[in-house]
C-alpha cells in the first residue's frame, strides 16, 4: 500500500538500547507504550488475584476465606478500582495506541513525545498513591457512592486522590493522540483511507479529553466533602447524595467506551487480514465510534434507575439507552459481513476476535435488557449485573486486548510465540469465562445481590460452577502469559517482518521497527484494506 | 505559516492584553458591587453572568481561541455543550422528582 518498506538488516531495533536510563527517560512512543503494557499488566495480574480471593470466598454460603465481610468489600473494592483505573481505561488505549498510532498512520512519533512520556510518570504517581493507601485499603467499591463513602473509616481520600491524579495522564494522552492524527498523518493517509483501529482511537481520545475533566472534579468535591464537611452530598447541609451518581456516571459512562472502543479498532484490524478481504462497511465502522462516543454522554442515569430518580428521567435515559445498541450493532453485523465468503486463517489472535463478536454480542443484548426500566428494577445490583458488565470488558476489551497482544506480539518484540499452546490457552480462558460468568446471569435473574460475602444455601451450585470456572480462567491467562514471556529471552529477531501478510503500514516496517519508525515518511497509495484487489 | 503569526502577534500585542487584563478588573468589581443588592433567584444568573464573561475573554483573548481554526473552537465549544446536558438533565431529573414522604 505504500512506498517506504524497509529491510531487516540496515536498521537497530528500537528494543536495541539497554539499561534503565533508556526507558525511564524514553520518548520513543513504542518503548512508552512498553511501559504502560508492563505495567498494566501487573495489575491486571494483581486485581486477578483479588477476583480469585473473592470467587473462593464464594465457593461456600459461610464466610471462611475472608476474615471479616469488610475484608471481602475491601476485594471487590481493590479488584474493581485496579481493574477499572489501573488497567481498563489506560489498557488498550494507552498501551497499543501508543505503540500502534504512529506506526499506523506513517509517522515517526507522537505530536508531543515528551508530554508523552509525561502522562506516563504521572500514571505511575496515580499508582503509586494508590498503593499507599493499601495500608487500610477503602470498601466503597470502585464507584465511590455517596454516603457511604463519607462515612467509611477507610481511606477513600487517598485511593479517589490516585484516581484524581491518573485523570490527568489520561488527558495528555487523549489529547496528544488527538494532535497526532490530525497533524502528522503520512501524505497519502486521508480520512477515509485510515486504518479502523487510528478512528477507534481517535473517538477513545475525545472520550479522554472531554469526559475525565467530570470525574477529577467530582472526586475532589468527595474529598472536600470528607476533609471539610462541607455538604455537597448531604441531604442535612443541604446537599443531595444523588447529585454524586449524576456526576460519577456523567463520566463513567463514556468511561465504559474508553475501555471497549479501542477493542473495536482490534477486531476491525485483526478480521480482515486473517478473513483476506476487504472490511465490510468501512465508513460505517467508523462513524459508529463517534456515533457511541457521541451518545455516551446521554445515558448515564440508566446506573440509577433505583435509586431514586423521578420517573420521567428514568423512562427518558431507558429510551436513550437503547440508541447505544445501533451503533453497536453496525459493528457486530459489518464484522461479521466481513467473515462471510472469507478464507479464514484461525490464528490465535484471531480466535480471540471471533471469541470478543460472540461474547461482546451476549454482553451487548443482556445490557438492552439492563436498559428497558422494568426489567432493570428486579435485576439491578444482581449478579445479572455483574456477569453482563463482565460479559463486556472481560468478553470484549480483555479479548480485545488478548487478540491485539498476539497479533502485534512479533512486530512489537520481535520474537514468535508457540501458537499451539496460545490456541491451548485462548480454549481454557473462553471456557473458563464462560463457566465463570455465564451461571451469573441465573443466580442474578433468581435473586442474588452482588457485593454479598454470604448468601442463601440455594445458590450454592451457581456459585460453585462459577468458582470452578474461575480456577480454568486463571489456568489460561497463566498459560497464556508464560507462553508470550518465555520467547522474550530468545535471542535474535525473525525473518520475516510482517508474517500474516497485512497491508497496515505498520506491517512494512521491520520487527521490532527501528527508532523512528520510518527512513522517509511513507506516501500511501492505497486503502488499509484492500485484501484481493488486483 | 508567518502570516498565521503575524496575526497572532498582531491581535495579541501587549496593549491587547492590557485591556483585556483591565477589562477583568473591572468585571471583578462589577461582581463585588452587585453582590450588594439582592436579586433573589437571580444573585446566581447575576454572579454566573460576570463571571462567563470573564471565562469567555480569558478564552478568547489570553489563550487566542479568537484567532484559533475552526477544529479548535469545536473542541473548546463542544465541553460547554456537555456541560449543559450534564446540569440541564440532572436540574430535570431532580426537579421532576415526586416526593415519596409528604
Amino acid at each position: 500500500m505504500a512506498n517506504g518498506a524497509m529491510t531487516q538488516t540496515q536498521h537497530i531495533p528500537y528494543l536495541a538500547q539497554k539499561g534503565l536510563k533508556s526507558w525511564i527517560l524514553t520518548t520513543d512512543h513504542k518503548r512508552i507504550g512498553i511501559l504502560y503494557l508492563v505495567t498494566i499488566s501487573f495489575f491486571f495480574m494483581i486485581a486477578g488475584l483479588a477476583a480469585l480471593g473473592m470467587r473462593y470466598e464464594l465457593m461456600t454460603p459461610e464466610l471462611d476465606f475472608f476474615r471479616t465481610p469488610t475484608e471481602y468489600n475491601v476485594a471487590f473494592t481493590l479488584h474493581g478500582s485496579l481493574m477499572v483505573f489501573f488497567f481498563i481505561v489506560p489498557g488498550i488505549a494507552a498501551s497499543f495506541g501508543n505503540f500502534l498510532i504512529p506506526l499506523m498512520i506513517g509517522a515517526r512519533d507522537v505530536a508531543f513525545p515528551r508530554i508523552n512520556l509525561l502522562s506516563f510518570w504521572i500514571y505511575l504517581v496515580g499508582t503509586a498513591i494508590l498503593l499507599s493507601a493499601l495500608a487500610q485499603p477503602a470498601d466503597t467499591g470502585w464507584t465511590f457512592y455517596t454516603p457511604y463513602s463519607i462515612q467509611t473509616g477507610t481511606k477513600v481520600i487517598l485511593i479517589t486522590l490516585g484516581v484524581f491524579v491518573l485523570g490527568f495522564s489520561s488527558i495528555l494522552t487523549g489529547m496528544n493522540f488527538i494532535v497526532t492524527i490530525h497533524k502528522l498523518r503520512a501524505p497519502g493517509m486521508t480520512w477515509s483511507r485510515l486504518p479502523l483501529f487510528i478512528w477507534a482511537s481517535y473517538a477513545t481520545a475525545i472520550l479522554q479529553l472531554l469526559a475525565t475533566p467530570v470525574v477529577g472534579i467530582t472526586l475532589l468535591l468527595l474529598i472536600a466533602e470528607r476533609a471539610f464537611d462541607i455538604g455537597f452530598f448531604d441531604p442535612a447541609k443541604g446537599g443531595d447524595p444523588i447529585l454524586f451518581q449524576n456526576f460519577f456516571w456523567f463520566y463513567s459512562h463514556p468511561a465504559v467506551y474508553i475501555m471497549v472502543i479501542p477493542a473495536f479498532g482490534i477486531i476491525s484490524e485483526i478480521i480482515p487480514v486473517f478473513a483476506r478481504k476487504p472490511i465490510f462497511g468501512y465508513k460505517a465502522i467508523a462513524y459508529s465510534s463517534f456515533a457511541i462516543a457521541i451518545i455516551s454522554f446521554f445515558v448515564w442515569l440508566h446506573h440509577m434507575f433505583v435509586s431514586g430518580i423521578s420517573e420521567t428521567a428514568a423512562a427518558i435515559f431507558s429510551f436513550l439507552t437503547m440508541l447505544v445498541a445501533i451503533p453497536t450493532a453496525v459493528k457486530v453485523f459489518n464484522w461479521t459481513a466481513t467473515l462471510y465468503k472469507g478464507s479464514i486463517d484461525f490464528h490465535s489472535s484471531m480466535l480471540y476476535a471471533l471469541s470478543f463478536i460472540v461474547l461482546f454480542t451476549v454482553g451487548g443484548l443482556t445490557g438492552v435488557y439492563l436498559g428497558a426500566l422494568a426489567v432493570d428494577v428486579h435485576l439491578h445490583d444482581t449478579y445479572f449485573i455483574v456477569a453482563h458488565m463482565h460479559y463486556v470488558m472481560i468478553g470484549g476489551t480483555v479479548m480485545g486486548f488478548f487478540g491485539a497482544l498476539h497479533f502485534w506480539y512479533q512486530k512489537w518484540f520481535g520474537k514468535v510465540f508457540n501458537e499451539l499452546t496460545a490456541k491451548a490457552a485462548w480454549f481454557l480462558i473462553f471456557v473458563g469465562f464462560n463457566v465463570t460468568f455465564f451461571p451469573q446471569f441465573f443466580m442474578g435473574f433468581q435473586g442474588m445481590p452482588r457485593r454479598y460475602a454470604t448468601y442463601p444455601e440455594e445458590y450454592i451450585s451457581y456459585h460453585a460452577l462459577s468458582t470452578y470456572g474461575s480456577w480454568i480462567l486463571g489456568l489460561g491467562i497463566i498459560i497464556m502469559t508464560v507462553n508470550l514471556l518465555i520467547p522474550l529471552w530468545k535471542k535474535g529477531w525473525p525473518e520475516s517482518s510482517n508474517p500474516y501478510g497485512s497491508l497496515s503500514l505498520e506491517w512494512q516496517v521491520p520487527s521490532p521497527p527501528p527508532h523512528e519508525n520510518f527512513d522517509e515518511i511513507p506516501t500511501v497509495t492505497d486503502w488499509t484494506y484492500a485484501y484481493g484487489k488486483k | 505559516m508567518s502570516a498565521h503569526n503575524h496575526t497572532e502577534e498582531h491581535h495579541t500585542g501587549l496593549r491587547v492584553y492590557a485591556a483585556v487584563c483591565l477589562a477583568l478588573f473591572v468585571l471583578t468589581a462589577v461582581t463585588v458591587y452587585v453582590a450588594k443588592f439582592d436579586f433573589g433567584d437571580f444573585n446566581i444568573v447575576v454572579a454566573m453572568l460576570i463571571a462567563s464573561i470573564k471565562a469567555a475573554i480569558v478564552a478568547l483573548y489570553f489563550m487566542h481561541l479568537k484567532f484559533e481554526d475552526k477544529l479548535t473552537w469545536i473542541y473548546a465549544l463542544y465541553p460547554l455543550f456537555l456541560l449543559f446536558l450534564l446540569i440541564g438533565f440532572t436540574i430535570m431529573e431532580t426537579f421532576t422528582r415526586v416526593p415519596v414522604i409528604k
